[in-house]
């Protein structure tokens, strides 16, 4: 079974996926990322997919539960350079794999990680319960339907 | 079966230059000199050739082998014609004018019903043919330019740095949709845009269906990264949208390609401010 790689990039979590996924490496990844960011206290989880050319529904989900999984532990996850098939795949599959967010390449994706941290760090923590929310319609501001 | 056959053969081979003068009288008549006789009955004469001895080898089974070259002889016929502004009904009423012609004989002869009944049916199947060879035709073109239609009217073109926009024109379908879809997320990733802009205006009417494939062109560009904007939503088909209930979410809708691309630019940071005339204006 091939573990994949996770490189460490400052407080980002780099995931380079370069092989096609099997069931059980979805798995030891899903762990072993849940691992490094508690040991690293990293703030952020970038997943390059450019390339992965084949997905499946188990692995559209790896997505979601990665993005969940990190959210808990307080990173923020990105997923980077998904090719158009993958893109219509996951489409017709049914998953749009809401809560995860998404850019075009890694580049990108570093640039959101690190425009959501300055947004973070303006806000005062006094409303820790509410706050979560707060960040979400800030940084989606598509999402108020303007 | 073998009997009859022997009996329409008998029929054609009797007086065969009486069969053919008969058959060109009949079909000239019926195109009313927009044919040349003697083009007539030449095509008419191969036409005959080709039938006689192809009705010795296989009967009346026209999709025999041996009726290959007759079935060619007709098929070149009726793709002439349709050429020259001939309805396929024009055609087969050539083809069926033989029959015409084979009666005429076979009452002089005394012939029996069954062979009558067996003249019809074969002259039947071949008038037919011809139909079935314009049809053939037909579809082939169709499908052609519903092929070229295709790759005519789904071009993705760059708004601005990092703005690509799709003018949707014509019915949406699935396949369009596909075409559509594909060809927006390869630009995304060729130009590196974050913001896509699929404008409607030119899209005569939006159901379920075609809000369906909307949504998921929207959802497949944000999975990879970018934001997506539906504009040119006229106001019948914002009308459309509420009546049907159909639900777009938190996908941001425009009325016009104007307001989405202002949309796009501030969304990206960009300002758009009109610039102060300096003299006296």
């Amino acid at each position: 079974m091939d573990r994949v790689p996770i490189l460490s990039l400052g407080d980002v979590l780099l995931v380079s996926i370069q092989v096609d996924l099997q069931d059980e490496s979805v798995v030891a990844l899903q762990e072993d990322l849940a691992e490094r960011i508690v040991d690293s206290g990293a703030s952020g989880v970038v997943i390059d997919i450019s390339a992965v050319e084949i997905v499946d529904s188990f692995i559209g989900r790896m997505f979601a539960t990665i993005a969940s999984l990190s959210k808990v532990l307080d990173a923020e996850t990105v997923v980077v350079g998904m090719r158009p098939a993958v893109a219509i795949t996951l489409v017709e599959l049914g998953l749009s794999l809401q809560g995860v967010r998404t850019a075009l390449d890694l580049e990108r994706g570093l640039a959101a990680l690190r425009r959501r941290r300055a947004e973070r760090e303006l806000r005062p923590a006094e409303d820790p319960d509410g706050s979560d929310e707060a960040v979400e319609a800030v940084e989606t501001p598509a999402a108020t339907g303007d | 079966m073998a009997d009859e056959t022997q009996r329409v053969y008998a029929l054609v081979r009797s007086s065969e230059q009486e069969l053919l003068d008969r058959w060109v009288d009949v079909a000239a008549a019926s195109l009313q000199g927009r044919l040349m006789r003697s083009e007539l009955e030449r095509a008419c004469g191969d036409l005959l050739a080709a039938l006689t001895p192809a009705l010795d080898a296989a009967g009346l089974n026209i999709r025999a082998d041996a009726y290959a070259s007759a079935r060619a002889l007709l098929a070149e016929m009726s793709r002439d014609r349709a050429r020259r502004g001939f309805s396929p009904s024009e055609t087969a009423t050539d083809v069926f004018a033989l029959k015409e012609a084979l009666f005429a004989i076979a009452d002089a002869r005394g012939e029996a019903v069954e062979t009558v009944v067996a003249v019809s049916r074969w002259v039947d199947a071949l008038g037919l043919y011809t139909f079935e060879v314009v049809a053939k035709a037909r579809e082939q073109v169709i499908t052609e330019q519903a092929e070229q239609l295709l790759e005519l009217t789904t071009p993705v073109v760059k708004l601005w740095e990092g703005v690509v926009a799709v003018p949707l024109i014509g019915t949406l379908d699935s396949a369009r949709t596909q075409v559509v879809m594909e060809k927006l997320l390869q630009t995304l990733i060729d130009t590196g845009s974050e913001h896509a802009i699929i404008d409607i205006t030119g899209v005569p009417a939006v159901d379920t269906e075609v809000a369906q494939h909307l949504l998921k062109t929207v959802v497949a560009a944000r999975l990879m990264g970018a934001e997506c904007t539906i504009s040119g939503i006229r106001p019948q088909i914002a009308q459309t949208i509420v009546a049907l209930g159909i639900e777009f979410g938190d996908i941001p809708t425009k009325a016009t390609l104007a307001a989405a691309l202002l949309h796009a630019l501030r969304n990206s940071g960009v300002e758009v401010v009109r610039r102060r005339r300096t003299g006296a204006g």
